[in-house]
């Protein structure tokens, strides 16, 4: 099972095997507490979904708004207690990357963080080395891989950034509409937009690339669990910067 | 026999994450309380962001906590009641995220509290004889509320406050005379050392509602006397300052309570909120009350502070009469008591 609610989108999915069994997403100005377990419900019920069976619910884990990040995993925690089920977290840019499986070139996330700044991250798909071929035949599985990892940062040091880089890239994400205009600018090197049914948040991914994570053993349990807001609280940055002031 | 209804609650309004095992509205089978009092200490004040991030870390163990404490497992249960207002969004809406997930996954009825239905309520835990109709004064550091209970679930306010709530006035008199946050307890105990009617500081009345409160006045009046002291180089007797201040708040609640009673015609007066755990406060109402011939209820200092065992007893009384919420229940920090 998989849950996003770290932005504007709320998105549930339930997989199994590789196979996605269905997914609900809204991006629609209802908050997440009013969304999202009447859709994960529906899910429920509709793909006649034994809420014991399922094996771990993968949650992206942020950044994000800080109350919607907290909705998902309030709800993950949750559903981990009650089920006695654990958690997979799954970074909520590395999720949105997965999106765009098999892209060749960068990967470049972007989410509106406000005060002038993106939450993002650089990937590309690369060949697993550790795969061996079945019967010979010649598929190629591809891994996501970060070349630079999530943050917070400045537009326009994340395209000096991708500049120094060098490679083409594909940006989604809701930072595209905020800052479309700066990247036509100021994008040095070879970009696009992706489309609408890529571009944002789905709990399909979120659920895809868990199930990856769940392979490999990246699990924690719901009590550990909590949202990685890449960012502090106002009053502890002020505090800090108070702290600092007086220092100097 | 009546068929037990165990009801696991949970509380995140504010800075205290707790969660509780409530057995038919008045037997508290566990009580767990993660109170993040030292960390908002140095702020001065809650901080909404890091109570709400504090909530999240700690709301599976003090969940887990109280069904350890009170031998129980979710499948023993009969539902699940949480606080959905008033309160700070972004920690209410922890609680009621949780609660909905467990309802979803266990498929126990989901009732949505009013947080101050839980205060009044706490009254239910250690008082057993004690039903409704009541008067109530709710005190705390967000409300001040003088509550006609008619019913179990109905209610009627009579009063509140124009401005702070009497918590509030605590909160910024401590912080004016060096005592820090929380407020409450610490003029509390100062007050002990000073004596009451050192300074005369005055008891607002609202004209158009008798039973309203005003403390802004009051609060004014205390920092115009410090300043007063500072300008003629006069030391403060910070223990007088506490207790004056804290006789001329006492003072009102008495008078406007005790008024109210009367003129209701009920026999029956408690107190709930986190004002009332105030030493001073309770021994001037069980003084009043016995000349006046009214039964006087109040709750442990444990269940006046933010608690859930005061929302498992809210619930119980919501459960019985069919109350349920949905999946859609969302957070409410403006929730008006006795709405839904």
């Amino acid at each position: 099972m998989g849950i996003e609610s770290s932005g504007l989108v709320a998105s549930v999915a339930v997989a199994e095997d590789g196979v996605l069994l269905g997914e609900y997403t809204t991006n629609y100005k209802k908050t997440h507490s009013q969304t999202l377990l009447p859709m994960l419900d529906e899910l429920k019920i509709m793909t006649e979904l034994d809420l014991s069976s399922i094996d771990a619910i993968a949650i992206s884990a942020g950044p994000g708004s800080f109350t919607g990040l907290r909705i998902g995993s309030a709800t993950a925690k949750g559903l981990g207690l009650a089920l006695d089920k654990p958690l997979v977290e799954v970074p909520t840019l590395e999720g949105l990357a997965y999106n765009l499986y098999g892209c060749h070139g960068l990967i470049c996330p972007i989410m509106d963080a406000r005060r002038n700044q993106v939450y993002t991250g650089i990937y590309e798909f690369v060949d697993d080395e550790g795969q061996t071929s079945v019967d010979g035949a010649r598929e190629q599985k591809l891994v996501l891989q970060s070349v630079m990892a999530q943050t917070a940062m400045d537009i326009h040091e994340l395209l000096k950034e991708l500049e120094r880089m060098d490679r083409r890239v594909i940006f989604l994400g809701d930072g595209v509409p905020v800052y479309g205009e700066v990247i036509r600018k100021e994008c040095a090197v070879p970009f696009s937009f992706a489309p609408a049914h890529l571009n944002a948040q789905r709990a399909g991914s979120v659920v895809a690339l868990g199930e990856v994570y769940y392979a490999q053993g990246r699990t924690i349990s719901s009590d550990e669990h909590g949202p990685e807001y890449l960012r502090k609280s106002q009053a502890e940055r002020e505090k800090e910067e108070r702290a600092q002031g007086n220092a100097k | 026999m009546e068929k037990e209804i165990c009801l696991l609650a949970i509380e995140s309004s504010c800075d205290e994450t707790a969660a509780a095992v409530v057995k038919n509205g008045r037997e508290v089978l566990s009580n767990v309380i993660y109170s993040q009092i030292a960390l908002h200490t140095e702020y001065g004040g809650v901080v909404p962001e890091i109570a709400s991030r504090k909530h999240i870390e700690k709301i599976n163990q003090v969940i887990r906590q109280a069904l350890s404490e009170a031998g129980k497992t979710l499948q023993d249960l009969d539902g699940i009641a949480v606080t959905y207002g008033p309160g700070l969004v972004g920690a209410l809406l922890v609680g009621v995220s949780e609660a909905k997930a467990i309802s979803f996954a266990t498929g126990l009825p989901l009732l949505g509290i009013h947080h101050i239905e839980g205060h009044i309520s706490a009254n239910y835990i250690e008082n057993k004889e004690l039903e409704p109709p009541f008067v109530c004064l709710v005190a705390s550091g967000g409300h001040s509320h003088l509550v006609v209970v008619k019913d179990y679930g109905e209610y009627e306010i009579i009063g509140r406050t124009r401005d702070d709530a009497a918590g509030e006035a605590f909160d910024k008199v401590a912080r004016a005379i060096g005592l820090g946050y929380p407020g409450g307890p610490k003029i509390d105990k100062l007050s002990k050392e000073g004596n009451p009617d050192a300074i005369a500081f005055p008891r607002a009345k609202v004209n158009e509602n008798e039973y309203d409160f005003s403390f802004s006045g009051l609060k004014s009046a205390v920092l115009n006397y410090l300043n007063a002291c500072q300008m003629k180089g006069e030391e403060v007797n910070r223990a007088d300052v506490a207790a004056s201040f804290q006789k001329a708040v006492i003072d009102v609640l008495v008078e406007h309570s005790i008024h109210a009673v009367k003129q209701f015609g009920y026999d029956k007066f408690a107190i709930a909120g986190g004002v009332a755990s105030n030493s001073s406060l309770r021994k001037a109402f069980e003084e009043r009350c016995a000349t006046e011939g009214i039964q006087f209820y109040h709750p442990s200092p444990i269940y006046c502070t933010d608690n859930a065992a005061m929302i498992g007893a809210a619930g119980y009384y919501e459960f019985i009469k069919g109350v349920r919420s949905g999946y859609d229940l969302n957070a409410v920090p403006g929730l008006k008591l006795g709405e839904r």
